[in-house]
């Protein structure tokens, strides 16, 4: 696979990026085309979560699909949603709140300017898919006063006992039949048919196959991928609006092909620095990054020759690890498991035993947590596992604190100081390993 | 001849104020003790089908944190800095003995953090029955009626094997009406107050209310009964206070003295939503039938509204809060939310949206349950209120 190397238009820096990642950036921009368009084009906008959403069934009515978390993570990387944190709290929210949902509202406030420069369609439905984020639902409340339109609530439980209940999944195929989908059809003038949700479902298990197989690839040492800043680029298009359609299937199968050649050729992930030096440390993370300083976060990693093998925020859409694929001959069932098998949507102690199977299964040195500063569905119970983790495992754990999208609660000179007492922690333990072993 | 004098309701608010400054629970361990074999059941805010508990011969305690008394050593060391103060100061609670007594915990859907604590429990006292009570969001009794029915059934099963007994729907059908009773006390409580706040202090509504949450509910009524047979006897002086409904301390608790700086500053509180489930069914649960179909249909259709709780009618959001408003005659309301609460914080400007439309004025604070610092927040509603008499009306 080849390496081609962009020169950003902000950043003064070379960027390296991988082909993939350039495949990317390019679904993205027609993504947001086609958004921004929708006014021009006629075309049915619906805007949903990236946890548990229901792409496939939104496909169905023809819906362009807007993901406001996904756009405040782009203001993130454009370094942009600082302001639009503030002009939230300018107009009445708390400082105390999730940044994603002060980021949309300010840019709303602004004009909603998209990522592309153009402005992002006012939605004809909100599908609030309430999974794992309580704060889900108040957002969407708040996104309803302001664009008064068919607001669908999709409620799905928590799995609170660490297993799916029959009665759970009733309960959310109920939610599809009597409410959400005739809500769709109603905004939407498309008539529901079940066999092309169908056809959607099989290309979203052709698509998770190759995404899973890459994940599990970090279980090579070294690593060829980062399973953690690299990672995000991963789940981009399955989390996203792409999920059932062919542009993820290649793209997975062009990703998958592009990581096949660095494990054959024993080379460590892509950095925006270009290859990774020689892999030090291998590392699982719980939690999301912080995307303001995404690329200054990622070099702390990189400089010091440490790669994350595994994290849960890869699994923040949708768990895969334990075989769940989407599946045609069940698609509201399929649709059900999968939102109920999101990463948040399962118990602490399910938390636990994944983050400790990682450290088993992909050969870490340890467990790092990032907690971020407004997102309590992941943050309430990380001091807890940490600890957990850390006594099941006996490999030493760390802290960090950051936030996801604004700029004032990312203070690099800590984390780094953190990151690097961290690698020195990992050094004594093989020390002391050595000399006992 | 039961006493109502005046003075009673004085000795009434003493006790109850023992009991709630009372963190080892001794009323409750009291209780306990008084017969082999009983079980007591915590459970967190917001709401619980408590008839469920008390129908298996448990009694049902409520587990509302520290307040501003406990000191919080271990509690501290489980959470962030910018997680709400409830979660740890119950963690403190636990990690300290103080709920060594409990058999079972509840954690309702209330927010993230509460939902995570669940868990937490589970890890971190492995011998204690811990259940995560997920409320439906789906209104309809075909849809989120039939997942409530069914959480309701595995809850009874759940406490079935608590008690060692099974609950029957006899004794569901019983402990129903006996919070009927409850409930009917409470909105009886509530009018009393709304129509002569000067005679029933908030800060003595709120000590009832938290005694109903340790007290076995019989004596709690009786408690109920007495007090407003007192508080009608009252007569005491009448002030020129404004009449508030206070918002968003339905969670984490606010310092008694916040509430008594709110009432000192010049206000009336004739609404609030502290410790809903003393009356989040609007009106009587059905008593005959199916007793697990007339607790999913109450919960459905006939109670209260808070930010917890999915609003599917856009046009009706914050009407609760302009109805309490309306009903009670305030002529203004106070925000006192928790720092860090999801929430209550984002429901906060919506709420807000709808007493501006409405012209009703408003301030907000936010508060830990610990907060020790008044003179602010007397100064704010004193401020508060002075508008109100000022403006108001113009």
């Amino acid at each position: 696979m080849s390496t081609i190397i962009t020169h950003p238009k902000v950043a003064k820096a070379w960027v390296f990026k991988d082909a993939s990642m350039a495949k990317q950036k390019e679904m993205m921009n027609r993504h947001y085309g086609r958004l921004a368009d929708a006014p021009q084009t006629g075309e049915k906008v619906a805007s949903t979560f990236v946890p548990g959403n229901l792409n496939e069934l939104l496909m169905c009515f023809g819906f362009a699909v807007n993901l406001p978390e996904i756009n405040a993570i782009q203001n993130g990387l454009r370094k942009t949603s600082g302001n639009f944190v503030m002009e939230a709290e300018k107009i009445g929210h708390s400082e105390d709140v999730c940044t994603y949902v002060k980021s949309d509202i300010g840019m709303m406030a602004r004009g909603n300017i998209g990522p592309n420069g153009r402005r992002l369609p006012d939605p004809d439905v909100l599908l609030l898919s309430c999974t794992g984020c309580f704060t889900f639902m108040k957002w969407f409340e708040l996104l309803r006063e302001r664009y008064r339109c068919e607001t669908i609530m999709f409620h799905t439980p928590y799995m609170a006992d660490g297993k799916i209940a029959p009665d759970m999944v009733k309960y959310m195929v109920k939610q599809l039949e009597k409410d959400v989908i005739p809500k769709l059809e109603r905004v939407s003038g498309v008539k529901f048919d079940i066999d092309r949700l169908r056809e959607y479902l099989k290309k979203s298990a052709r698509a998770e196959d190759d995404l899973v197989w890459v994940l599990q690839s970090a279980k090579a040492t070294p690593s060829p991928i980062d399973a953690y800043f690299g990672g995000i680029y991963y789940i981009g298009p399955i989390f996203g609006a792409f999920r059932g359609t062919d542009d993820a299937i290649e793209y997975y199968k062009f990703l998958r092909e592009e990581i096949e050649g660095r494990l054959a050729q024993g080379k460590g992930p892509v950095t925006p620095g270009g290859d990774m030096g020689k892999e030090r440390y291998r590392l699982v993370v719980e939690g999301p990054p912080n995307y303001t300083n995404f690329r200054q976060f990622w070099k702390m990693f990189y400089e010091e020759g440490a790669v994350v093998v595994a994290s849960s925020y890869t699994k923040v859409g949708g768990t895969y690890d334990f075989g769940f694929r989407h599946n045609p001959d069940k698609p509201l069932e399929s649709l059900a498991e999968y939102c109920l098998n999101v990463y948040t949507n399962r118990s602490l102690p399910m938390r636990v035993d994944m983050l400790e199977n990682y450290i088993g299964e992909y050969e870490a040195d340890g467990l790092l947590i990032n907690s971020i500063k407004s997102c309590n569905s992941f943050s309430a119970g990380q001091l807890l596992i940490m600890r957990e983790v850390e006594r099941r495992t006996g490999k030493p754990a760390a802290f960090i604190e950051t936030d996801l999208v604004d700029p004032r609660y990312f203070s690099p000179a800590n984390v780094k100081n953190r990151l690097e007492s961290y690698f020195q922690m990992i050094e004594q333990k093989r020390a002391r390993a050595r000399a006992a072993g | 001849m039961e006493d109502t004098s005046p003075s009673k309701t004085a000795e009434i608010a003493a006790r109850c104020e023992e009991i709630f400054t009372d963190l080892d629970f001794n009323a409750a361990r009291k209780w306990k003790a008084g017969k082999p074999g009983r079980k007591v059941i915590g459970f967190m805010p917001f709401y619980v089908p408590r008839e469920l508990i008390h129908a298996a011969g448990a009694l049902p305690l409520g587990i509302l944190g520290g307040g501003d008394q406990l000191e919080v050593i271990h509690g501290d060391a489980y959470f962030q800095s910018y997680i709400c103060r409830i979660p740890r100061s119950t963690v403190e609670l636990g990690i300290s003995g103080r709920l060594d007594f409990v058999d079972g915990m509840l954690f309702p859907s209330i927010c993230d953090v509460i939902r995570n604590l669940s868990g937490m429990w589970k890890l971190m006292f492995p011998r204690v029955a811990a259940r995560y009570v997920d409320l439906p969001q789906n209104f309809d009794g075909e849809v989120g009626g039939e997942f409530y029915r069914s959480g309701l059934q595995e809850l009874r099963h759940w406490l079935a094997d608590i008690a060692s007994h099974p609950v029957t729907d006899e004794a569901i059908r019983a402990s129903v009406a006996v919070y009927n009773k409850s409930r009917a006390l409470i909105r009886e409580l509530y009018a009393l107050r709304a129509a002569e706040p000067w005679n029933v202090p908030s800060a003595e509504v709120y000590l009832l209310l938290r005694a109903g949450l340790v007290l076995p509910v019989e004596e709690h009524n009786e408690l109920v009964r007495t007090y407003i047979d007192a508080a009608r006897s009252r007569d005491r002086p009448f002030k020129d206070n404004s009449r508030v409904v206070v918002s968003g301390v339905f969670c984490e608790q606010p310092p008694l003295n916040l509430i008594k700086s709110i009432e000192l500053s010049g206000c009336y509180i004739v609404g609030d939503d502290f410790m809903l489930v003393t009356r989040w069914e609007k009106s009587d649960t059905a008593e005959d039938g199916d007793p697990i179909a007339a607790l999913a249909s109450a919960y459905l259709h006939n109670s209260l509204s808070t930010s917890a709780k999915y609003e599917p009618d856009a046009a009706r959001k914050g009407a609760y809060l302009i109805e309490s408003v309306r009903k009670n005659r305030a002529e203004g309301v106070i925000f006192a939310m928790p720092s860090f609460c999801d929430p209550a914080l984002l429901e906060r400007p919506m709420l807000q949206n709808a007493l501006k439309a409405a012209g009703i004025p408003f301030i907000a604070f936010k508060y830990a349950e610990n907060s020790g610092q008044m003179q602010p927040i007397r100064e704010q509603a004193g401020t508060f209120a002075d508008s109100i008499k000022l403006w108001s009306g113009e």
